[in-house]
């Protein structure tokens, strides 16, 4: 359902990024990139809150003519950007939520693999199946 | 909400964008309406998406009716126009009568290409604005593209370039490949329109190492590169210079030789591994390395010795990757390289100030530098210098390329490489700088003629070996060349039959030896040198010999009281056990130098010889003690002890019984011979201690070895004087006991009636009869007896034989055992009024005492070389002048006999006595 999937790194350089592959690839990069205006914009309104009642999830960031994009940035300001398709109505914010905690999860996995360098760009397949396996659930 | 997609309803195209177009309008002029300035200021960043929103829409209108071109609308685009402008229908009355609406707005928009740019334009630079002021950049760039599509569509490259290259800086700052890449296409392009060669150039390049592009993009970018520069230069010797990163990448550096010394005239490989980055063998016409030269004054790092001790592991030095246009962020800066640091003070040591400091912190610095600059072309500059490396026609294949740089070294100094530059055509491509710093030396080096010992220090006497070292630096050594040794005095060189020298290159690899031919005459030794390349090292070895030197002493001797070596021994006996060192020079001529060079050999004798007169009664026996300070073992042979005046009243008699001795290192070995004289008084002797030796480990000798000579004096040996103590226990008594009184007979007698030696300032004359003072001393070290009442006296001896003394005193045993006698001292009496007369004698005097202790004076009388003899006497004298006070002068050794010396009284303890003294020392 998800049709992008991106982790951007706290300088804000993509650590990850993924498409469906029957899509322009330029187009949700750019999409990701420009979305991350608003990440900026969100993270530094939420500034303030206390540390421990901060929100991960971001929510929507901003929507397209065909396309929805999903913020959620982690403690150490790592960015995660989903991007779905406008049309697929059926999709609560609930699940979203869900689905970033799953990203979280799986990042955090990568993060503890110790042959990772923090900062390089992600190449673990585990971390593809579980994108993929988001990629195509409801589809 | 923004679904415009919905299902079943076919619209024409076009109609839904001007519905979207005209519902954000109509839905920001109405949020206007209700609003002052700021409050829709503040709210900006909710509106700004419907602005963008209609200016995309517009766009896309502007597309779909052939408004954004060249040439205008053709008939197809005109007749969608009118379509789409039908669909609209009619404004609505409520806004009819308003100059502005959005009808009205997108009406005029499609009516016109001026029209529709001027809208196009104005939505553009609103939406541009909000969105810079809020601080999206990323999205008024975004928005700024389309821009500069928009731009590029009606030609206006110049226009469009400033949108695209904020853009690419914006992509590139936050290393987002894809869109880079994408922007960059558009760049190049707007670059070729500009005409801007250089930067399309530069571009281009990037864009052929790009990975994200397909193959066939990467070689048309890469072709346009080579077409230019194909293409004959308007004016020649132009050049266009673009940075290297993007066209290959210098991966590593290989020197050969590794250490990457060479010396004047050697030859010098350098191997650079190229990474190319193009799609397609490119044919480069030379590759340059543009090289710095410093001159480093007494540098150690171009000495032969450098050298041959510093060996890099490999000579290959490692560069970083170099940045990549993707991803520049901190990733792929260098790692920090921190290290400990400590401060401390110099006078105590302690610790001042710690601390840590980062030894790259320069690169660090570096890299943010050229990361900002990374799409400047004006930053990289040709360096034009006289030293170049050139590597001519070299065909860069994609992918590792191997290019040999080799040299001839000139002038001597360090060599920086600084730029590396390859030259496609009019395009050159630079690396403006190499790191880590690479550098070569070149050396130019005197020859150099070195002698060591092979062992730690040369012993004398025996053959050693001492290792020349010849470097023969920028000289060639030419067949006939050779050393001219004169010979030292003293110094032997011997020549072994089979001595080869060993010719190395200087990187220590063995290159020839060769047999070495040596010629030796009174003067001098000859050693041709087998013919050597210069920069190369000559090793061989050759025997030195150092004679004894103990004949030149022989003078001295007479004159004193000991002959000169063993005075030297005393004094080096109190600072350790060192061996006396004896120096000899030699100066060598070398064929590459007019002067000579003089070289010290320092050769340790290995042996300490000290000697004893001993007494047994009238019998006198001469002891040598010779002492083995060296860590070798020697075989010791064929002592003799001769008198060298030759004096046919001394006989010397061996009592030695083996002929050959081994002596250890660090032992000790007696010699004794007893002195026999055929008239009484014996004259002095003066006598030559002569043993030879060899060192034990060696089976055979090339040469004979002179014997180990020792010369010595001894003087008034004969006895004079024969003391005798003797303890008896009180009368009644058969045993001495503890705390009672015993008494102690001294007997002084005379052996011989008046001799030379006796003539001195003591001797009294009266009726032919001559006496002499002696002075007694009952002296108890041990603290065995207490003597009760005076312990000396003076007592006034008849110079006749048999005369005799006798002396009583009171003893008290402290202990009960078998006790030792207690020491009889006997010195000899010089009244006060002799002090004019000493001083006339003072020499002889001084001379006599030499060999005995000095009671008077309290300083040790051989404390003293032979240089403070003078000043010593002027001490003496001095004193004897100011203190009109008699002196004691100690008899010869030889002179007085104790004949109880040695004996012991049996002492049993007092029987009241229930204290048990146990003294364990």
């Amino acid at each position: 359902m998800a049709v992008c999937v991106a982790v951007i790194a706290k300088e804000n350089y993509p650590l990850y990024i993924r498409s469906t592959p029957t899509e322009n690839e330029l187009k949700f990069h750019y999409m990701v990139h420009t979305s991350l205006d608003v990440v900026d914009e969100k993270i530094s309104a939420m500034g303030k809150a206390l540390v421990d009642q901060r929100e991960l999830y971001l929510g929507l960031l901003y929507p397209t003519e065909d396309y929805k994009v999903y913020g959620y940035v982690t403690n150490s300001k790592v960015k995660f950007v989903m991007v779905v398709d406008s049309s697929n109505t059926a999709l609560r914010d609930n699940e979203i939520r869900s689905m970033f905690r799953k990203l979280h999860n799986s990042y955090t996995d990568v993060m503890c693999n110790p042959f990772y360098n923090p900062g390089d760009r992600i190449q673990s397949r585990a971390f593809d199946n579980m994108v993929t396996s988001m990629m195509i659930q409801v589809c | 909400m923004w679904s415009t997609s919905g299902p079943g309803v076919s619209v024409p195209p076009g109609a839904l964008d001007c519905w979207v177009f005209l519902s954000c309008l109509e839905v920001l002029q109405r949020i206007e309406g209700c609003c002052d300035r700021a409050q829709i200021d503040s709210n900006i960043a909710h509106t700004v998406g419907l602005w963008s929103y209609a200016t995309e829409k517009l766009k896309s209108l502007g597309y779909l009716c052939g408004l954004v071109s060249e040439k205008g609308p053709n008939s197809e685009d005109l007749n969608r126009t009118v379509d789409l402008l039908a669909g609209l229908g009619a404004e609505r009355p409520e806004t009819a009568n308003t100059a502005q609406s959005p009808y009205k707005k997108l009406k005029e928009a499609l009516s016109s290409v001026e029209a529709f740019e001027k809208h196009y334009l104005d939505l553009s630079h609103a939406t541009i604005e909000m969105y810079t002021s809020i601080g999206r950049i990323r999205s008024a760039k975004f928005v700024g593209k389309d821009l500069a599509e928009f731009y590029m569509r009606k030609k206006a490259p110049q226009k469009a370039e400033i949108y695209l290259q904020g853009a690419l800086k914006n992509y590139l700052a936050e290393g987002w490949a894809l869109p880079i890449t994408h922007t960059r296409k558009q760049l190049a392009e707007c670059q070729k329109h500009l005409g801007q060669i250089e930067n399309y150039l530069q571009t281009s390049s990037l864009l052929a190492s790009d990975c994200h592009l397909t193959e066939e993009e990467r070689k048309h970018f890469c072709q346009e590169i080579l077409d230019f520069a194909s293409q004959p230069s308007d004016s020649p010797g132009h050049k266009i210079v673009l940075p290297m990163h993007s066209f290959a990448q210098l991966r590593d550096l290989h020197f050969d030789p590794s250490n990457a010394v060479v010396h004047v005239g050697g030859v010098l490989s350098i191997e650079i591994t190229m990474y190319s980055q193009m799609p397609v063998p490119v044919h480069v016409e030379q590759i340059v390395v543009n090289v710095h030269f410093s001159i480093e004054k007494n540098s150690y790092r171009k000495t032969a010795e450098w050298l041959t001790k510093h060996k890099m592991a490999n000579g290959i030095i490692n560069f970083p990757p170099e940045t990549a246009p993707f991803p520049v962020s901190q990733n792929s800066l260098p790692a920090l390289e921190l290290y400990e640091m400590f401060e401390r003070s110099p006078s105590d040591n302690s610790l001042n100030t710690t601390g840590i400091i980062c030894r790259n912190v320069h690169m660090l610095l570096r890299r943010q530098e050229s990361s900002s600059s990374l799409e400047m072309p004006s930053g990289v500059a040709l360096e034009e210098g006289p030293h170049v490396l050139r590597c001519s026609l070299v065909t860069l294949e994609p992918g590792a390329n191997k290019i040999t740089f080799r040299t001839q070294a000139k002038e001597p100094g360090t060599y920086t490489l600084r730029q590396l530059c390859a030259s496609v055509g009019s395009v050159w491509f630079v690396l403006p700088h190499i790191y880590p710093i690479v550098q070569y030396d070149v050396y130019s080096q005197e020859p150099q003629l070195h002698v060591e010992p092979l062992a730690d220090s040369l012993l004398a006497g025996i053959p050693q070996k001492v290792k020349f070292t010849v470097t023969t630096g920028h000289y060639t050594i030419k067949n006939g060349d050779s050393l001219q040794l004169s010979n030292a005095e003293a110094m032997l060189f011997l020549c072994p039959v089979e001595s080869r020298a060993v010719v190395y290159s200087n990187t220590r690899e063995q290159s020839s030896d060769a047999a070495l031919r040596i010629q030796s005459s009174d003067k001098v030794t000859s050693i041709s040198l087998p013919t050597a390349p210069a920069y190369h090292v000559i090793e061989f070895e050759l025997e030195v010999l150092s004679l004894p030197s103990a004949p030149a002493l022989g003078g001295e001797s007479d004159m004193l009281g000991t002959p000169e070596p063993h005075r030297k021994h005393k004094d080096k006996q109190k600072t350790g056990h060192c061996m006396v060192t004896t120096d000899h020079k030699v100066s060598i001529d070398c064929p590459w130098s007019i002067y000579s060079t003089v070289i010290a050999l320092t050769f340790s004798v290995p042996f300490r010889t000290t000697h004893a007169l001993l007494s047994s009664g009238t019998r006198k026996y001469v002891q040598v003690c010779v002492e083995n300070l060296s860590e070798l073992d020697f075989q010791l042979s064929d002592s003799y002890l001769v008198d060298t005046r030759d004096s046919t009243d001394l006989q010397l008699v061996p009592l030695n019984t083996q002929s050959q001795q081994h002596i250890h290192s660090q032992q000790s070995l007696f010699f004794v011979w007893e002195l026999t004289w055929t008239e009484e008084p014996p004259p002095p002797l003066h006598c030559r201690f002569s043993v030879g030796f060899s060192p034990a480990s060696e089976e055979q000798l090339s040469v004979s070895l002179k014997p180990y000579t020792y010369e010595f004096q001894v003087e008034n040996f004969f006895t004079l004087y024969n003391v005798k103590a003797e303890i008896s226990p009180p009368s009644g008594m058969e045993y001495c006991r503890t705390g009672s009184l015993c008494s102690l007979e001294v007997l002084i007698t005379r052996l011989s009636d008046l001799l030379e030696v006796d003539k001195d300032e003591a001797l009294t004359e009266s009726d032919e009869h001559f006496s002499t003072k002696l002075m007694y001393e009952v002296v108890d070290n041990s603290s065995n007896w207490a003597v009760c009442g005076k312990s000396c006296g003076v007592i006034s001896m008849p110079v006749a034989a048999q005369a005799t003394h006798r002396v009583h005193m009171e003893v008290m045993p402290l202990f009960a055992g078998y006790l030792p006698l207690p020491d009889v001292k006997l010195f000899k009496y010089l009244p006060h009024h002799s002090a004019h007369s000493s001083q006339l004698d003072a020499d002889s005097w001084i001379e006599n005492d030499s060999l005995s202790v000095d009671k008077h004076g309290d300083e040790p009388p051989d404390s003293s070389s032979l240089k403070s003899r003078g000043s010593m006497q002027s001490v003496c004298s001095g004193e004897h002048k100011g203190l009109p006070m008699p002196r004691l002068q100690a008899l010869p050794a030889g002179q007085v006999f104790n004949s109880s010396s040695g004996t012991q009284v049996l002492v049993i303890p007092s029987q009241d006595d229930h204290v048990l003294e146990v003294s364990v020392t």
